[in-house]
């Protein structure tokens, strides 16, 4: 089994399946308008300009691919079971990690939508100068970023496999994850209690690359830890897998009744 | 050596319940169930809803635990060496549940194609030759969502013989399908059979166990009933007759009464509309027929028929009996 293509043809065929939903669409694009709104005029009112209004964009932006992610990743595998296809995905040979994981990297994927549409709507409908000062490693810390939320969303969606209802697990971490991921608030005014968490959360430092390359900086180093920690994610997610789908075989939890 | 061995399988549900997840309720939906099936054999599970043959397939498809018991497919354990059974087991179940809505047939089977790990290479041709087999060809760029319910259920089929499985379970594979459908899946299963590949398959439908099934097993409340071939079965319960009789409107206490006539066995009431179809099973010799009117009191009887038992008749009583 050619475990690369088959990462490679479950995430694309997932991202088919996902985009093809004219309602999903419209709320990829929609959902995402009323957040960066709301940060564009808290900014505004505040008269950040500048470099502060792109932090702001770019951190809605990214706000935008987690919530894409982190909603659907874990009710996902209860809309699987719904269908009758979790089963059939746990009795194909196939690693379910392996298959799991593509799965949410094409709903981070369809996060970047959103990502492009709040990047369009703060500089046509508030005029913030997206001035990128590094494209190539804005591009490569974007794409770091959106496999990072990937792979969180993995973990957040294996649990799902065994507890029915871990499905709220993802609504629940989506709003906190904003604030302590460093999206719009700066890491340095959270209490110093929440910091290590920050820390432990991959996006954290994909963020902080996609605004270093922004601002012309090096995003390296920051991109490194959010990858490092990324892979982190893919191997505990990969050992919970296994013993995950051993106890929902045990608890018989991986059909609705 | 047996292809699937099964002894003493058992599974039970638990439920929990309370915040503090307290046991409550115990279910033994399989109760120390054995039976084997030999290569090239088409074995079939009978049982009323609830008897534990879907259990059952769950437990040799890798998809539960067993309780207590064991069971090997292919010489490999269910529990411990489930990847290898997976390789070379396909699973079909009935109804419209089990497929990628959104994504068009040959999607569907393209995902389970790298599911199961057919060679890209093969991939192709593969798929054209099942679409082919299953008379999907044509309509396989079409979303699943479009498809009629007998579109998905050949298309479950395709899927489930992607990989060429040396072991096939059906699960009811022929549920919602029209007459001329049924037909085409039970000459498709006929000739996997004939090409070698062992399959069990569970139904409702009497008339498809005796047509395609070698060997039989009812279960009946988790326990296997009786087994053996189908005409094994019919001979179970072929020392006698059966009686059906055709009334409008059962008078009260009537089946009481045509079960205390000496010689009857069992009494089975069909609903037909607004006519009842008693269906009566007597001892070998027993004439119970003019019996049996007169315990109908003055109520109007339709067509009154004799003949001998068939699988059904068999089932029935085997099922009623435990």
């Amino acid at each position: 089994m050619n475990l690369v293509r088959l990462v490679g043809v479950i995430w694309w065929l997932n991202l088919k399946m996902r985009s093809r939903s004219a309602f999903d669409g419209f709320m990829n694009i929609l959902w995402p308008l009323f957040f960066s709104t709301t940060v564009f005029l808290m900014f505004r009112s505040t008269g950040a300009a500048g470099g502060a209004l792109l932090s702001a964009a770019v951190g809605a932006s990214v706000m935008g691919v987690w919530s894409s992610t982190s909603t659907t990743a874990s009710s996902m595998l209860q809309q699987e079971r719904r269908q009758g296809t979790l089963e059939l995905v746990v009795a194909a040979p196939a690693p379910f990690g392996l298959v799991l994981l593509p799965i949410t990297l094409s709903m981070a994927t369809i996060g970047l939508y959103s990502m492009v549409v709040t990047i369009l709507w703060g500089r046509f409908a508030f005029g913030i100068d997206i001035a990128v000062r590094d494209p190539w490693g804005f591009a490569a810390a974007v794409a770091v970023t959106v496999v990072a939320i990937g792979v969180l969303g993995f973990l957040l969606a294996v649990t799902s496999v065994r507890y029915r209802t871990a499905w709220a697990l993802g609504s629940t971490l989506e709003l906190p994850v904003w604030l302590i991921g460093g999206f719009l608030v700066p890491l340095a005014a959270l209490p110093d209690w929440v910091r290590p968490i920050s820390w432990l959360l991959a996006p954290t430092w994909g963020m902080a690359a996609i605004r270093d390359a922004a601002e012309g900086r090096s995003p390296l180093v920051d991109a490194a830890l959010c990858l490092a920690l990324a892979a982190g994610y893919g191997l505990v997610g990969a050992l919970l897998s296994r013993r995950l789908v051993h106890s929902a075989r045990v608890h018989a939890t991986l059909a609705l009744s | 050596m047996s292809v699937i061995a099964v002894e003493a399988l058992t599974r039970v549900f638990r439920s929990r319940s309370g915040p503090l997840r307290r046991p409550g309720r115990e279910v033994r939906a399989v109760d120390g169930v054995t039976f084997t099936v030999d290569r090239g054999e088409l074995f079939g599970l009978l049982g009323p809803n609830g008897a534990g043959k879907t259990t059952t397939i769950k437990m040799l498809i890798t998809l539960l635990v067993p309780t207590a018991g064991r069971a090997t497919v292919l010489g490999y354990d269910v529990v411990g060496q489930a990847r290898e059974i997976r390789r070379r087991v396909g699973y079909v179940f009935g109804g419209d549940r089990g497929l990628y809505e959104r994504l068009s047939g040959l999607d569907n089977l393209r995902y389970f194609a790298e599911l199961y790990g057919v060679p890209p290479r093969e991939q192709r041709t593969r798929i054209a030759e099942l679409l082919d087999l299953v008379g999907l060809a044509g309509r396989e760029r079409d979303r699943v969502e479009r498809y009629s319910r007998g579109m998905r259920q050949r298309l479950h089929i395709a899927r489930g013989l992607l990989h060429r499985p040396q072991v096939l379970f059906l699960d009811e594979p022929s549920i919602g399908i029209d007459p001329v459908g049924a037909r085409e899946l039970r000459a498709t299963v006929r000739r996997l059979v004939d090409d070698g590949t062992t399959v069990l398959l569970t139904t409702h439908y009497m008339f498809e166990a005796d047509e395609l099934c070698d060997r039989i097993a009812v279960l009946a409340g988790g326990r296997i009933a009786a087994s053996g071939t189908p005409a094994d079965l019919k001979r179970s319960v072929s020392s006698g007759t059966v009686v059906e009789v055709e009334v409008f409107g059962v008078p009260d206490g009537a089946i009481a009464r045509v079960h205390a006539v000496p010689g009857v066995r069992s009494v089975v009431v069909e609903e037909r509309g607004q006519a009842q179809n008693l269906i009566i099973r007597a001892e070998p010799g027993a004439e119970v027929t003019h019996a049996v009117m007169g315990c109908l009191d003055e109520a109007p009887v339709g067509r009154v028929a004799t003949r001998e038992p068939t699988l059904e008749d068999a089932y029935v009583e085997l099922v009623s009996r435990s």
